[in-house]
């Protein structure tokens, strides 16, 4: 016997089909973007050498040491292996969102507004976390 | 060969941690690859026992990692929740078609988790390092109590769903293989569990650990999911609230490509081959280890916030 029906319904499948490109994906992006830096093939924005001094300070004290942009700004410095190992954790932060987005029509057509709320008000957050509003802190 | 498995992997994970603790004071004469090299190896043993003992990699990895090795607390708590995140994503796909993780019970208790996750994100990088490192080794060490102490349930008996649960249709199905039978479940006291979620979504985001330590009582002992499904949606759900605490660290620049992408692909790496010696390792006595690894790990936390072992 088989899984049962009510548990892999179409919203499920859905969300798992686009999960799983998500994921791997973004791992295959992060690996070798990573191995690129690590290696030498692509240019690193802070030295390698420079990393035990500065890994050992406080977030916002390595920032102002070394001039890294917050935010997004980083988005503009991909060509730096640095920062295109950060493009494959952002991808990986992010894939949960298309596929909320793709499950909205199933739950719309179901008139299950209830959960198309819950779908849409997760994306809000998830797009305000990614946003970069939120700067409390130090 | 279980035994020597057994001893050999504490072992190894102290040989490649504590010359860490000198590192601090002599980063300058360690070359730069030795840290991303013993944070992978570390972190493929961490993975290894992280499957047979039941807890997810980011609840060894924060305390042990923050503990021992040279890397501030921010840029291991931003690493912890990607390796918590990636350990996730991979599972969710496969769980989700098995119906071990359920969309309906999940998707309001992460919604409240991952609105406070980012509150908890904020808090942690905004108080100071020694303060959260207290509050980690307390919640390490209330962690260790529940591993030893926390009983679970199969299949809970649950006689009638609460009228928010019915409403929000949360109830399910799954085919248990190990009974050969169709688990039919429903969930009670989901306010409570709602409430709980978002605490839980508050230390997720402040420690930068996951959260299936939490999830899973909550699901379980609480709402009475069955244990599997506990597990699977308890999985589900950190793919929504770690990736909103994550943005949080991300945008905060608190995670490091050094620290974090080898923690991911040692963690990911390990926990295959501990998926594959479930059947050799004796899970209980690899969760006894596991306990005391993190008394370990959250007794120095502590010490190290104190500043008493520093």
């Amino acid at each position: 016997m088989g899984m049962s029906k009510l548990d892999t319904t179409q919203e499920q499948q859905r969300y798992a089909t686009l999960l799983y490109w998500g994921s791997r994906s973004g791992l295959a992006i992060s690996t070798a973007a990573f191995l690129a830096y690590a290696f030498g093939l692509l240019p690193a924005y802070i030295p390698l050498d420079q990393l035990p001094h500065l890994w050992q300070m406080p977030s916002h004290e390595y920032l102002a040491a070394t001039n890294t942009p917050t935010g997004w700004h980083w988005m503009s410095m991909l060509q730096q292996g640095d920062f295109a190992s950060l493009f494959g954790i952002a991808w990986l932060s992010s894939c949960s969102l298309l596929c909320l987005m793709a499950v909205i029509p199933i739950y719309s057509a179901r008139r299950d507004w209830i959960y198309a709320g819950i779908c849409i008000s997760e994306i809000g957050i998830l797009v305000l976390a990614a946003s970069g509003i939120l700067t409390a802190g130090h | 060969m279980k035994r020597t498995l057994l001893w050999l992997l504490p072992v190894a994970l102290l040989f490649f941690a504590l010359p860490s603790e000198a590192a601090e004071t002599a980063a300058d004469t360690t070359a730069w690859w030795v840290w991303p090299v013993a944070l992978f190896f570390t972190c493929f043993l961490m993975g290894i026992v992280a499957v047979p003992s039941g807890v997810g990699g980011g609840v060894l990895f924060v305390p042990i990692v923050g503990g021992f090795f040279p890397f501030h607390l921010d840029f291991v708590r931003g690493a912890g929740l990607l390796v918590a995140l990636a350990s996730a994503l991979s599972a969710g796909p496969l769980l989700l078609r098995g119906g071990l993780a359920n969309l309906r019970l999940a998707l309001p208790l992460a919604l409240l988790a991952s609105a406070s996750s980012i509150a908890g994100a904020m808090m942690g990088l905004a108080i100071p390092a020694n303060v959260v490192q207290i509050a980690l080794g307390l919640t390490i060490l209330g962690i260790v109590v529940l591993m030893a102490t926390a009983k679970k349930s199969e299949f809970p008996d649950v006689q009638k769903p609460d009228s928010l649960s019915t409403a929000l249709a949360m109830s399910g199905l799954y085919y248990d293989a190990a009974s050969s039978r169709d688990i039919h479940w429903q969930v009670h006291r989901t306010l409570t569990g709602l409430i709980l979620f978002i605490g839980i979504g508050f230390l997720a985001g402040m420690f930068g650990m996951g959260a299936g330590w939490a999830n899973v009582p909550v699901l379980n002992l609480l709402m009475g999911a069955p244990i599997k499904v506990s597990a699977g949606t308890s999985s589900f759900i950190l793919t929504l609230v770690d990736s909103s605490a994550a943005w949080v660290y991300l945008n905060k620049g608190a995670v490091l490509a050094m620290i974090a992408v080898p923690s991911v692909i040692g963690m990911m790496l390990g926990a295959m081959i501990g998926a594959r010696l479930l059947h050799v390792l004796k899970a209980s006595a690899v969760r006894r280890l596991v306990i005391a690894l993190l008394l370990f790990a959250g007794l120095r936390a502590l010490l190290k916030g104190l500043g008493i072992w520093v």
